[in-house]
């Protein structure tokens, strides 16, 4: 007898308990498997597929092997500029805005008047919708009558063109991004806040002075989530994009032309998608084996509970 | 690394019998306290600087040394703003596009996020596993294959390919959940079958009621992202009246002739708004969110 021959109920009444529950388990998780598919290894796929072919907006793809990688190392001579400058945003703001989150967070975690008052003042700029953020930003760091470059002034600096001038222009991009820094210190606040005070306790009694504390108990109990913030860290950097495209469109002198604003112009404003592609699949593969280095190297500075469940 | 020393969790309660000691921390708290308030208020000063401006006329945004009170309120940059934009119909796209994202998370997620933590099935772990590389794949690189696919779909021009996904779960959303749910005790699902209850109802008459936190948290989460979003209406979006209020914030800088940030200010004003009214009502879901996505597996 099949089982197509059998009613629903009857099948269903046939299978096994584990059966029914390997069904059901897959039944729940179908929505997301067709998405995995579609929207995730489908495009993995294709990126790599189309990163060997020559495919203009209208016209149909055409097989041209390794060619776009060839120029992209070889001709291409604003690809190093736009890595570079990639680069150089990750090594800034990845850092700052790690120690910059960290230390407020330290700052909040301990007995304060008014704790939620500052958590408030140091989160709410990280909701603040993008697109109006970097605007906000255009208008401070206006050359002329801008408010920090006023701010400055008052200093005694002579404050700079900061988005038009090819050395300033970066720094601006990173001083946006950490106004963000927020979003990082919750973070790190939530894990300061499940450290066990009784280790702290013990210290104490065994007359470890607050700064051997701070780098023998806080530290290395603050490293997963450091770990974490990192990587997630160095992913969305690489992608910086958002505010270059609005602030500067990748000027002065292509200084803020980051990786993904150049895929961008050549996917969505040259239609060569498979360049495009092939700039893709390069990204992955570098931001890929940053991440794979970083986990590498975790096993020698992120510390786990032993016996815990990772 | 002095302000790592001076706050240490342990600052908190110095024994009193030390006198020395106390009237140090008094001192450090102090500092650490008026250090706070200077950096707090360097935070907030660009957001009131935005209102400020957003109120001012074209003479006084030029003034220096800068003015901080609006002389005379130009409250006109409001609706000028707005009727430059056109506000009305930004909010109503970006809001069409946040509202059936949410409604798409929220069927999809908790489903799929049931199946992760509660039910036992040949896979699971290993597919749990995909879900966080998931998490972890930079975007970018299936912006072209998936633009393609939509395009090849004749979406472009639609709100489907935000919308869309939704529908199949958020990997960062559906870890959440399922991080929740796991915090029940086993007994209770296991209860729950003994008396003939099926998975879905456990789902959805347990632990969607007892999930409130939980779900508040994804649905800001998605708003945000959706009202936020910029990169995904830009290419999917060519016409106009489409737009979304982010994509529509940027052209209202691209399209003036000469710059009015009063009016600009005013458009980012209005709509940093909606996000912070939300701040506003749920703030507590919002820190929980936050500090949830920095827990491990």
């Amino acid at each position: 007898m099949s089982v197509s021959t059998l009613s629903p109920s009857a099948w269903w009444a046939r299978l096994g308990q584990a059966r029914r529950r390997t069904f059901l388990g897959y039944l729940f998780l179908s929505p997301w498997l067709v998405g995995l598919l579609a929207f995730t290894l489908f495009p993995i796929l294709a990126v790599f597929g189309l990163g060997f072919m020559e495919y203009g907006i209208f016209g149909r793809p055409t097989w041209i092997g390794l060619q776009n990688y060839r120029d992209i190392l070889t001709n291409d001579r604003l690809f190093l500029t736009t890595l570079g400058n990639t680069l150089y945003f990750v090594a800034l703001s990845v850092p700052l805005s790690t120690v910059i989150g960290f230390l407020l967070a330290v700052a909040l975690n301990t007995r304060l008047i008014g704790q939620t008052l500052f958590r408030t003042a140091f989160y709410v700029p990280s909701i603040v919708p993008q697109v109006a953020a970097v605007l906000l930003f255009v208008w401070l760091f206006h050359p002329q009558i801008g408010l920090i470059n006023f701010a400055l002034d008052l200093l005694g600096l002579d404050g700079p063109n900061w988005l038009g001038r090819p050395q300033w222009a970066k720094p601006a991009i990173v001083i946006m991004g950490l106004w963000g820094v927020g979003g990082g210190m919750i973070i790190y606040l939530a894990g300061l806040q499940s450290i066990p005070q009784h280790l702290y306790e013990a210290a104490e009694i065994d007359g470890a002075t607050e700064m051997r504390r701070f780098l023998m108990i806080t530290i290395p109990l603050m490293t997963p989530t450091l770990f974490y913030n990192l990587i997630i860290g160095i992913i969305g950097s690489f992608q910086v994009f958002v505010t270059a495209y609005v602030a500067t469109q990748g000027g002065p002198l292509n200084s803020t032309l980051f990786y993904v604003l150049y895929l961008y112009r050549y996917g969505f404003e040259e239609f060569r998608l498979g360049y495009a592609s092939a700039l893709a699949w390069i990204l992955f593969l570098l931001v890929l084996a940053l991440t794979v280095v970083v986990f590498r190297s975790s096993s020698s500075w992120v510390y786990y509970e032993s016996g815990g469940e990772r | 690394m002095r302000v790592a020393e001076s706050v240490s969790p342990l600052a908190r309660d110095g024994p009193s019998w030390r006198y020395r000691r106390s009237t140090r921390q008094v001192l450090r708290m102090s500092a650490v306290h008026l250090a706070l308030v200077a950096t707090g208020f360097l935070f907030l000063l660009p957001l009131l600087w935005m209102v400020s401006t957003s109120l001012k006329s074209l003479t006084q945004q030029a003034a220096w040394p800068p003015e901080w009170i609006p002389q005379p309120f130009v409250w006109r940059n409001y609706p000028d703003a707005a009727a430059f934009l056109p506000l009305a119909r930004y909010t109503l796209n970006s809001l069409t596009i946040t509202v059936l994202f949410v409604i798409g998370t929220l069927l999809s997620c908790p489903l799929i996020a049931y199946a992760f933590a509660r039910i036992r099935f040949p896979g699971r772990d290993f597919l749990f596993i995909v879900l966080i590389a998931t998490i972890m794949l930079p975007g970018v690189v299936r912006l072209i294959p998936t633009y393609l696919m939509f395009r090849q779909l004749g979406f472009l021009n639609t709100y489907l390919p935000m919308v869309l996904p939704a529908f199949f779960g958020s990997p960062l959303f559906i870890f959440l959940l399922r991080q929740y749910f796991r915090t029940f005790p086993e007994e209770l699902a296991d209860a729950a079958r003994m008396d003939g209850a099926s998975e879905i109802g456990i789902l959805y008459r347990i632990f969607m009621p007892m999930s409130g936190p939980a779900l508040a948290v994804i649905t800001i989460f998605a708003v945000q992202s959706q009202w936020n979003d910029f990169v995904d209406p830009l290419i999917y979006l060519n016409k106009e009246r489409m737009r979304t209020l982010a994509v529509g914030l940027y052209y209202f800088r691209a399209y003036q002739d000469t710059t009015n940030w009063g009016q600009m200010m005013a458009a980012a004003t209005m709509m940093t708004a909606p996000i912070l009214i939300l701040f506003a009502l749920f703030q507590r879901y919002f820190i929980q969110g936050v500090a949830l996505t920095g827990m491990k597996g």
